[in-house]
């Protein structure tokens, strides 16, 4: 139970795809997990009050750290970095990890595992419904005018009075938060850092994902 | 950082290089398992279309089946596919040839390249041309010398 839902922080390189042992084809989602350093180890005993390890990805200018930030990676001794999250552990795998510890790829998966991906999906800015929620928008002849990608009618009249909670609308769409489940992992190539998930990741190519392993399945 | 561009190289470790062009027929063998038995059937058709892409290059090959268009998209490195030979070269001004689509019978018809002949054996074609030049002279010359 050293590691159970342990993940590392990555960024995604790219999709490309590979054939499988009944030679089918499938996609693949290329993430580099390479420097993954840890910041700071949680711990329910101290202050923090909760088990976690606080890890690190890529090197960044110092000019660029803010003061509180720059405290943080004093603290632990290790040059600043872009992208740092927590990852929570249980009591006993969080004290088995260092600060300053580097992990690697292979040290935490291993081929044929199941992993959960967290990112930052593509934002899209705001955005209409027929984009946002695949509303099929209107007519374009017969007389429509202005109308082509509206929702249409947002509810009935003095029954019930007001629009329905959770109305699908045009807003914001992307640039969110967002996680992949029970995405299989192909293969472990620990010497450069990079896994090989079968699916697809949310975010653009170069993007900082959470590669974690899956809640749900072992 | 790795790029897709390079991972790609090493995960097939292949030689990308095609002969194969929109216009072309072609005969793909297609190998087909019938539970655990193997066979190859060929699907022989043109070229409308074909999606560059590395090992991730795919042609669309349609042809007319009883009277029926079908089309269908082979990636051209899967190992399904145990050889495409190109039979025909067709003389064509776009890259996708989608408008066949709409065509039949006569009006379907590419007009072909004069005077190409399809690679006989690929390892030849590969080859460099040898110089020619003078070959037969110093033949002569070598069996006249020989004789003396």
């Amino acid at each position: 139970m050293a590691n159970e839902m342990m993940g590392l922080l990555g960024r995604k390189v790219g999709m490309s795809q590979m054939y499988d042992s009944n030679d089918n084809l499938f996609g693949v989602t290329i993430v580099d997990v390479s420097g993954n350093t840890v910041l700071a180890v949680r711990s329910e005993d101290g202050n923090d009050g909760y088990n976690a390890i606080q890890l690190g990805i890529d090197e960044q200018k110092e000019a660029r750290v803010n003061q509180p930030d720059m405290g943080n990676f004093r603290k632990a001794g290790v040059s600043p970095r872009k992208f740092v999250r927590e990852v929570r552990l249980s009591k006993d795998a969080a004290s088995g990890y260092a600060i300053g510890q580097d992990i690697g790829a292979a040290d935490v998966f291993a081929a044929d595992a199941w992993v959960d991906v967290i990112g930052t999906s593509k934002g899209r800015g705001f955005a209409g419904v027929m984009k946002r929620h695949n509303f099929a928008g209107f007519i374009r002849s017969h007389g429509t005018h202005e109308y082509f990608r509206h929702g249409g009618s947002i509810g009935t009249r003095l029954t019930p009075g007001h629009v329905l909670k959770g109305k699908k609308m045009p807003g914001q769409y992307g640039n969110k938060r967002n996680t992949v489940q029970n995405l299989k992992l192909i293969k472990v190539d620990a010497e450069r850092g990079l896994l090989y998930i079968r699916g697809g990741v949310p975010g653009p190519n170069g993007g900082y994902v959470m590669v974690r392993k899956a809640i749900k399945k072992s | 950082m790795a790029t897709i561009a390079q991972l790609e190289q090493e995960l097939f470790a292949k030689n990308f290089k095609i002969d194969i062009r929109p216009g072309d027929t072609v005969r793909v063998h297609v190998r087909i398992k019938e539970g655990d038995k193997a066979r190859t059937q060929i699907f022989e058709g043109t070229v409308i279309a074909l999606k560059r892409g590395g090992p991730r290059t795919t042609i669309t090959v349609r042809k007319v089946s009883h009277g029926m268009g079908v089309e269908r998209i082979f990636p051209l490195f899967s190992p399904w596919l145990e050889k495409v030979e190109v039979t025909g070269r067709h003389k064509v001004r776009r890259a996708k040839l989608y408008y066949l689509r709409g065509l039949s019978g006569k009006a379907a018809r590419l007009k072909p390249i004069r005077g190409w002949r399809p690679p006989t054996d690929q390892s030849a074609a590969d080859k460099p041309k040898r110089r020619r030049k003078g070959r037969r002279r110093r033949e002569r010359l070598a069996a006249k010398h020989g004789a003396e």
